[in-house]
């Protein structure tokens, strides 16, 4: 045969017979719990008082303003940025001191991590709040900042940290988010840490590298194209945990889902509405990731 | 070679040291001069490596001294910097860094440790890429070169430190055998320009032709020392006897 003949085309990927009549039984399946539900329960649905909600008209500026629900949304992205910067500090940081030899390092990080991940969620967020946030913060004297200072009060103070008002209970949220995640990640860390070969130290020792220096240009850059993966689940796991803070009155969006529910009675509309929107938050994190990890996996070849 | 320029580079002195209560190196003494090749080697598990890699301490020894151009090898940290600047080393395992170019490999540590400028360091680092024959590859990746031309990498690397002292633990055992050849060049050819060298090798070849002495090590000791003709045709002790015969003997 002709050496230089076009290889065979590859088999194509297509949907068989099989795969349509599962699909048709998942469709006909959801079809007919609709159906039923729609039989027992008795419910007027009205979109129109949930949507308005996300944007209003504001008659004294003549234009649309954010409402409740479109508020609470840009208060748990900042929650979100926020709390992931700090989380990866802190999860760096102490997913480094996991690996150290130091025995001081060591005890405080794996304290850390274990306090952490053995406490549920709930209950270290009340713990965090009412003895740390409402009795260090203001011995801190950040409650005594004057909202209406021009360090506070401009507009990207206002992008970065929303009302100056609420700083304090704003940062409550992301500490409290950002020590809680971070336990996390500096698990992840430090199993990337320790998947980056022993030669990679030695290698990078016997050049005379800092310890500072082996950590940030070889040991980091390898174990960080390695959990970019797990990191970035954690990271949009902390975007969905960012809900719970709602429990000690960060307005986030959670929180103002709550009030809108209360305030409409239109129980489905609110929360359906605010699982789309955490959908199209957390998917598009997700997409970021994707498209990072694609990138960090065509630089290593 | 009784010169009196001769200057003693390394010393080591009742080196002893333990993985546990596993005694792994039993006083050790050695002298390697300026200029001098040492080739070291010996059964596996006899300590070589670890000889080796106590003297710019990525294992540190527990008891003796080793001097390394005149500075004491401890274990505090600046110390340890210092002697790593002066000592080059090259491992069985290449240990480029994979997420940087070979280019970015080189000038790593000239940039990081003597504080000179990208430009320089790069310049640097083609000279030395041109010496190992490798200079076309400086913008890939360790990945995309084969076994003998990543250690010829890593021998490149370990020269932009401009080093005193070039460590080579078994550079070539981990490649395919028509990799061999072209790594012991670069070294033969490093070792006439007067580096100063210890090798831990079975390359006999090699040992014949570079070698000043040949350090034969068992279980933890250094059990003799003679010039390769000697050692290679008449050796003294039972063991390195024993040693050589398996070496040869298929």
């Amino acid at each position: 045969m002709d050496r230089n003949s076009p290889p065979p085309a590859p088999p194509r990927k297509r949907l068989a017979v099989s795969d349509f009549v599962i699909f048709g039984a998942v469709a006909a399946l959801v079809i007919y719990a609709g159906y039923q539900v729609k039989d027992v329960l008795v419910y007027k649905w009205d979109w129109s008082r949930v949507l308005d909600f996300l944007i209003r008209w504001d008659p004294e500026r003549q234009e649309y303003v954010a409402n409740l629900l479109l508020i609470g949304l840009f208060t748990t992205l900042r929650l979100a940025v926020w709390g992931t910067i700090l989380a990866t500090v802190i999860g760096v940081l102490m997913g480094y001191w996991r690996t150290s030899n130091n025995l001081t390092l060591k005890i405080i990080s794996r304290t850390y991590v274990e306090l952490i991940r053995n406490i549920p969620p709930l209950v270290f967020i009340f713990i965090f709040y009412f003895f740390v946030s409402s009795q260090l913060f203001p011995a801190m004297g950040l409650d005594d900042v004057n909202p209406d200072s021009a360090m506070v009060d401009n507009p990207v103070f206002r992008i970065m940290f929303g009302r100056p008002e609420l700083l304090s209970n704003f940062l409550a949220g992301v500490l409290c988010l950002a020590l809680f995640e971070g336990a996390y990640i500096t698990e992840i860390v430090r199993a990337g840490i320790q998947s980056v070969p022993k030669g990679q130290w030695e290698g990078a020792r016997a050049i005379g590298l800092s310890p500072f220096n082996v950590l940030r240009d070889v040991i980091l850059p390898q174990a960080l194209r390695k959990i970019l993966p797990p990191l970035a689940g954690q990271f949009i796991t902390l975007i969905k945990d960012s809900a719970i803070v709602s429990l000690i009155s960060i307005q986030e969006l959670t929180f103002m889902a709550t009030e809108v529910a209360a305030t409409t009675t239109k129980v489905f509309e609110t929360w359906i509405l605010v699982g789309a929107m955490y959908f199209a938050l957390c998917y598009s994190f997700a997409l970021l990731f994707d498209w990072l990890e694609r990138r960090a996996a065509r630089i290593r070849r | 070679m009784l010169d009196a320029s001769v200057r003693p580079l390394v010393e080591i002195t009742g080196m002893c040291k333990w993985y546990g209560q596993f005694s792994a190196l039993h006083d050790i003494n050695m002298t390697v001069n300026e200029g001098e090749k040492v080739v070291v080697c010996g059964p596996s598990g006899s300590g070589k490596s670890t000889m080796i890699r106590c003297i710019n301490q990525l294992e540190a020894h527990q008891k003796g001294t080793i001097m390394v151009d005149g500075i004491e090898v401890t274990p505090d940290m600046r110390n340890i910097a210092e002697i790593r600047r002066e000592v080059g080393m090259v491992f069985q395992s290449f240990n480029l860094f994979p997420h940087m170019t070979i280019l970015d490999n080189l000038i790593l540590g000239p940039m990081r440790n003597r504080g000179v400028s990208k430009k320089d360091a790069t310049d640097l680092a083609m000279h030395y890429l041109e010496r190992v024959h490798i200079a076309q590859q400086a913008g890939k990746y360790p990945p995309q070169l084969s076994g003998g031309q990543q250690q010829r990498v890593a021998i490149a690397r370990s020269l932009c430190m401009k080093p005193k002292l070039m460590l080579f633990d078994e550079p070539t055992s981990a490649l395919d055998p028509e990799m061999i050849a072209g790594v012991l060049d670069v070294m033969i050819e490093l070792a006439e320009e007067g580096m100063t060298m210890i090798c831990v090798t079975h390359e006999m070849g090699f040992a014949r032709k570079v070698a000043d002495r040949v350090v034969f090590m068992d279980e933890g000791e250094i059990i003799e020392v003679a010039g390769p003709e000697e050692f290679f045709g008449n050796p003294q002790s039972d063991r390195a006897q024993l040693f050589l015969s398996q070496l040869l003997g298929h």
